[in-house]
């Protein structure tokens, strides 16, 4: 599913480029966004041909479309398998969410019901998509703020069932499950309980946005602040139940300097070497 | 029942209107939660094409550029999700945007910025050695046919003098009263940066017909001397020049 090692990673900013290079390298990988390095040249490329001799790479699309009622844009996919076969990745991640409407690109990921018919469109696109890039996976699951009356399977249900019928691993985003638990008022840990964990090839860990309502709180998925305290413990008790996986710290807007994701690493980087004593013992 | 297609549509529909699609549901406060959604499609896309277009950004300021953004976005989302070619509708929407009717030269900036971007992701090449470039001219000059950076771009205004009020709005820019002459420049990638260079626009015509394949001589037609020498030596100072060859039909062409 994946060959990221089981130890802590950042997402890469490009603004990270100079005080990366002058940091000692105890990243296990870094992460970017496949549609960053789109482009035939230039700088985005030769910063990422450097850092890729260093450290083992993951390549995390947000603009497929997965999720999309319609047929996956095929020079996409072309411009994915072309930058899988530039870099050799270590993992490849795409979201359970739609992006691309009738040719119109919203750059959100935006939520489906989970029934039959959007079961069977998501597996077709996973299909698809793992034959143009020659290897499988990864399915990260959503933050969602509304749901769909029409929606027959739990989110954890449907994800099972992509697993079981793509052979695809998950990306466990313990944010989103908060973010997602608490919009719709129910309980991260029974969702945690009911993911197919064993699937899971990678974990995300960024921050949220929390607003008051009358209804209660709203949570919204920004990767703007730290990890809130509530996600971190969720993470500590999912990995001493899986033992250690690759995790991502993820930060994307109002990026703060290196260093700020590098305590961030750390941290993570504790609770997976607790995670591994403890299964060890 | 609605189909994934159907649902998919009437979400999207929304996005853009202050009606709730049917069918989604939430714990109370349906309103604010999908509008979670409709806030990052706005300024998810705003902050894209601010990217883009600094500069601009930089000349109407913050407020009256994320309102012109909300227009274009919502009237030109973009087709792909490579962002960083979004907006190459931009410019022609400025110059028929009535608001902006008192900046004449913004769709001219914009144009600059646009071409950056390109100059900025297009493929890397090495240059000829000068030297060697130089001497394989000297051969035949009128049929030499030249392979120029795959970065270059060259950009002409008809009106205005772009290039200075580009350069003016760039951060640490001097703010000096343009010249009164519509300007011209080269743009291509030099180190990290796309860098613009003003050239003189009948130059900028020859770069032009280099790009499209035209053989010196004829490139050169009907422009003074020292302008298509002065083409010439920036092409070759810059390490624009990454090939050579010779028209097949030596002297035929016109």
């Amino acid at each position: 599913m994946t060959q990221l090692p089981d130890t802590v990673g950042i997402g890469f900013k490009r603004s990270h480029f100079d005080a990366l290079q002058a940091t000692p390298n105890r990243l296990g990988f870094l992460e970017v966004h496949a549609e960053n390095y789109m482009g035939d040249g230039g700088p985005p490329h030769a910063q990422l041909m450097k850092l890729r001799a260093d450290y083992a790479l993951s390549i995390h699309g947000v603009g497929l479309s997965i999720g999309g009622a319609g047929p996956l844009d095929r020079d996409h996919l072309t411009r994915l398998k072309n930058l899988c076969e530039r870099y050799q990745p270590e993992s490849f991640s795409e979201h359970l969410a739609w992006s691309s409407h009738s040719d119109a690109f919203l750059n959100d990921l935006l939520p489906l019901p989970y029934d039959d018919e959007t079961l069977a469109t998501v597996c077709e696109h996973i299909d698809q998509l793992q034959s143009a890039i020659g290897r499988p996976m990864l399915l990260e699951n959503p933050s969602t703020y509304v749901t769909f009356e029409t929606s027959t399977l739990a989110e954890t249900d449907f994800l099972r069932a992509i697993v079981d019928r793509t052979g695809c691993g998950l990306l466990l985003d313990v944010n989103n499950v908060f973010v997602s638990c608490t919009n719709h008022r129910a309980d991260p840990r029974a969702y945690l309980a009911a993911f197919p964990t064993q699937a899971v090839g990678e974990i995300h860990l960024g921050g949220h946005d929390e607003e008051e309502l009358p209804s209660g709180p709203l949570l919204i998925d920004s990767h703007g602040a730290p990890v809130a305290d509530p996600v971190w413990t969720l993470y500590a008790e999912t990995m001493h139940r899986l033992g250690p996986r690759p995790t991502l710290i993820e930060w994307d807007t109002d990026v703060p300097a290196l260093s700020v994701l590098l305590d961030e690493a750390n941290r993570a980087a504790d609770i997976l070497d607790g995670a591994r004593h403890a299964i060890a013992s | 029942m609605q189909s994934h297609l159907e649902t998919q549509a009437a979400f999207r529909a929304a996005l853009n209107n202050a009606e709730l699609p049917p069918g989604i549901t939430a714990v109370g406060d349906l309103d604010r939660r999908f509008s979670v959604y409709r806030n990052t499609v706005a300024h998810s896309l705003s902050e894209a094409l601010g990217q883009r277009f600094p500069s601009v950004a930089r000349i109407v300021g913050d407020a009256f550029f994320k309102a012109v953004a909300q227009i274009f976005v919502t009237a030109h989302p973009p087709r792909s999700p490579v962002l960083h070619t979004y907006g190459d509708a931009f410019p022609a929407f400025l110059a028929s945007f009535p608001p902006a009717a008192t900046l004449p030269y913004l769709p001219d900036v914009a144009r600059i910025e646009l071409l950056r971007g390109e100059a900025y992701h297009a493929a890397d090449a090495d240059p000829m050695p000068a030297d060697t470039c130089a001497a394989q001219i000297s051969a035949d000059p009128d049929n030499a046919v030249l392979s120029l950076h795959p970065s270059l771009r060259v950009f002409v205004s008809d009106s205005y003098p772009a290039v200075s009020i580009w350069a003016m709005n760039q951060p640490g820019g001097a703010a000096v009263p343009p010249p009164p002459d519509a300007e011209a420049a080269l743009i291509f990638r030099r180190g990290d940066n796309a860098a613009v260079l003003k050239i003189d626009p009948d130059a900028a015509r020859i770069v032009a017909a280099l790009i499209g394949g035209a053989p010196l001589g004829a490139a050169c037609q009907d422009v003074a001397p020292d302008i298509a020498a002065s083409a010439f030596s920036t092409l070759l100072q810059h390490g624009l020049i990454i090939g050579l060859s010779q028209a097949k039909e030596s002297g035929t062409h016109d």
